[in-house]
């Protein structure tokens, strides 16, 4: 892997950005619609993230060829904050996600993502995969059937077109096409006028009007964490992709502040918070993207292109929109999960199960990444927490060979594994050269064998200590004698 | 129509161009791999070909796949780096080759497996590209596109498909 400058970065590869700019633009406009349409708010909502968003992020973006906007993944935190409190509420979070995302950039937190253990994370992609469907159901109640052939064609045309041509993004001729038989055979579908409006205007700077006390802050400041943390996981998730997908490296930290900075400045202009987009990040660099000028160029075309055609996107079928999300569904999902399932070990099945089941029930992506963490917390403690005592007898002494790690979870079962009454025995060896002592729960526990034996009239000694644990039981016997 | 054309024309330019020195034959070899079962089969014949020419190299690549990187990065998610496990598959390759007395040299590019291991070829004058089919039925192929279909029908070289 090799590294690039900054300059690099935006002048090394100007021409070649340029296209996959204009595509990622086209790619981006139905996810902005139904997300927002998701959240609740005007269309107009996600397109100005979307904006603000790439734009933003072609300057202070850590991760060059990836794209930003507003996804899936965030706009389902917002879901209950619109429902509850309005639009106001939703531009100060994202504002405030904007703050804690730079916090995190700056304390560079970005490595302790990888302590994310897999099974979570392909549970967190497959839990967004199926948050994203769900709401897509709610379109086809009470609709004719009309509606269900614009999905199908839909469907179709991104599934079958790639075959004519790979250069335009399928989702956008299915949207056009789909769009003009809605308009020209006149069919009474529902479509984006009939939920939101567009606006055919350029964001403007406002400042959210929101009563600015604790009260509100303790509002917003959950969904804003929760907003972060997703926000980023799924942004450093896509930034390893475009690692690997174009042999460079990326900064992280850098990305993670990028992100902040992007949605600090998408609250003022009236966007809602976003984050990396995987599937327009792998559209634009499967069509060469590889700098900063293809993000910038995607926002500037996407505004241009609702300022001109404004009036036509709200003529778009809802049909249309939800057949393009049931394939970001389909995409998003990681089928190879359920292919293997049968073959991971039973416990990461589990989790990731766990992870999908508690995003589905609390509709919190965050929610679900921290049960996840903490089952496989559980079982990790759990497995290496089994401790083997073997014992044999030389003469009249009896030595105990202690296979295991020594901490608080393991010391309970340990105490009772030994005779401390035997008949015949004077002298006790505990080896621990299997071993490690790790706490002082550890400590204790030994001490308290140790203690257990002389009382009872025989004579031990611990041997085999490994230098670490000779170590911190040097240390933790000055700190607990001095108490 | 035309490109299958262009095929068998500059197919029959480079047999040409290849026996011109009588004997050396198959210097630059190209060994297209994805770790799969199918270019384990394809490496025994690059190995097999190269041995037959003295002085013959053989360059073993594969290709990182964009639309693929989501799934190969969610399952390496905790190990150091995704590029572990394929250096980890291509470390068979590399153990074969070595036991055969085989020069080699690995090589890991980035873009759509096809047309990237056709461009490789043709920039690296490769005297013959081996690849291993994935034995796919007709519904499979023509929904995943075959790539060792893709490489002989536009390479310009001899390409041997390994079944």
């Amino acid at each position: 892997m090799t590294k690039i400058t900054y300059a690099q970065t935006w002048f090394g590869n100007i021409k070649g950005d340029i296209l996959p700019g204009l595509v990622v633009a086209l790619a981006l406009i139905p996810e902005a619609i139904a997300f927002s349409i998701i959240v609740g708010v005007d269309p107009m909502v996600g397109l100005y993230a979307s904006f603000t968003i790439c734009v933003v992020i072609a300057f202070v973006g850590g991760r060059p060829g990836m794209i930003s906007g507003a996804t899936g993944a965030m706009a389902l935190l917002f879901v209950d904050l619109v429902a509850g409190y309005g639009l106001q509420y939703l531009l100060a979070t994202t504002i405030l996600t904007g703050i804690i995302q730079v916090i995190f950039g700056i304390f560079k937190l970005a490595r302790y993502m990888k302590f994310i253990p897999r099974s979570v994370m392909v549970g967190f992609v497959n839990a967004l995969a199926i948050m994203i469907f769900l709401p897509q159901l709610q379109h086809f109640v009470g609709e004719s059937w009309v509606m269900y052939l614009l999905v199908a064609v839909t469907l179709l045309i991104i599934y079958l077109f790639p075959y004519i041509s790979k250069t335009i993004p399928s989702t956008l001729i299915a949207l056009v096409v789909v769009t003009s038989i809605a308009i020209f055979m006149n069919v009474q579908v529902r479509s984006v006028g009939d939920i939101g409006s567009i606006s055919q205007t350029l964001p403007i700077f406002l400042v959210p009007e929101i009563p600015i006390n604790l009260e509100t802050l303790s509002i917003i400041f959950p969904y804003a964490l929760a907003l972060a943390i997703v926000g980023l996981l799924e942004s450093l998730l896509t930034a390893s992709i475009v690692d690997d997908s174009t042999g460079t490296e990326s900064d992280k930290n850098v990305e993670s502040r990028g992100q902040g900075i992007a949605n600090i400045i998408t609250g003022f202009f009236g966007g809602m918070a976003g984050c990396a987009m995987i599937g327009q990040s792998v559209i634009n660099i499967k069509s060469g993207g590889k700098g900063r000028v293809s993000s910038l160029v995607a926002g500037i075309f996407l505004m241009l292109l609702i300022v001109i055609l404004g009036n036509i996107v709200v003529q778009i079928p809802m049909a249309a929109l939800a057949g393009i999300m049931i394939m970001v569904a389909i995409s998003t999902f990681d089928w190879n999960s359920i292919r293997t399932i049968h073959l991971v070990p039973r416990s990461d099945a589990v989790v990731m199960i766990v992870t999908v089941l508690s995003v589905v029930l609390t509709h919190n992506l965050a929610i679900g990444v921290f049960t996840g963490i903490i089952l496989s917390s559980i079982f990790f403690v759990s497995k290496i927490s089994r401790v083997h005592v073997e014992s044999a007898v030389e003469g009249n002494k009896r030595i105990y060979k202690i296979r295991g790690e020594l901490f608080f979870a393991s010391v309970t079962e340990l105490l009772p594994k030994f005779n401390y009454e035997e008949d015949g025995i004077e002298e006790v060896e505990i080896n621990l050269s299997h071993s490690h002592i790790w706490d002082d729960s550890a400590f204790v526990a030994v001490e308290k064998i140790v203690t257990r034996f002389r009382e009872n009239g025989k004579q031990v000694a611990v041997k085999g200590m490994n230098e670490a644990s000779t170590e911190l039981v040097g240390k933790l016997r000055n700190k607990l004698g001095s108490h | 129509m035309r490109q299958v054309l262009n095929w068998w024309v500059s197919y029959e330019i480079n047999w040409d161009h290849i026996n011109e020195g009588g004997i050396n034959v198959y210097k630059n070899i190209l060994l297209a791999t994805d770790g799969s079962e199918h270019s384990k089969r394809a490496l025994e014949n690059a190995i097999h070909i190269a041995k037959c020419t003295t002085g013959s190299k053989v360059d073993v690549v594969y290709v990182i796949d964009a639309s693929k990187a989501k799934s190969d990065v969610l399952n390496n998610w905790n190990s150091f780096d995704v590029n572990d496990s394929r250096m980890k598959q291509l470390k068979n390759a590399e153990r074969l080759a070595k036991e055969a007395g085989v020069s080699f040299e690995i090589k890991i590019l980035h873009g759509e497996p096809g047309p990237t291991i056709v461009e490789y070829a043709n920039e690296n004058k490769t005297d013959v590209v081996i690849i291993g089919s994935r034995g796919l039925n007709g519904l499979q192929e023509f929904m995943l596109g075959s790539v060792s279909h893709k490489v002989a029908k536009r390479a310009n070289c001899p390409v041997l498909i390994v079944k």
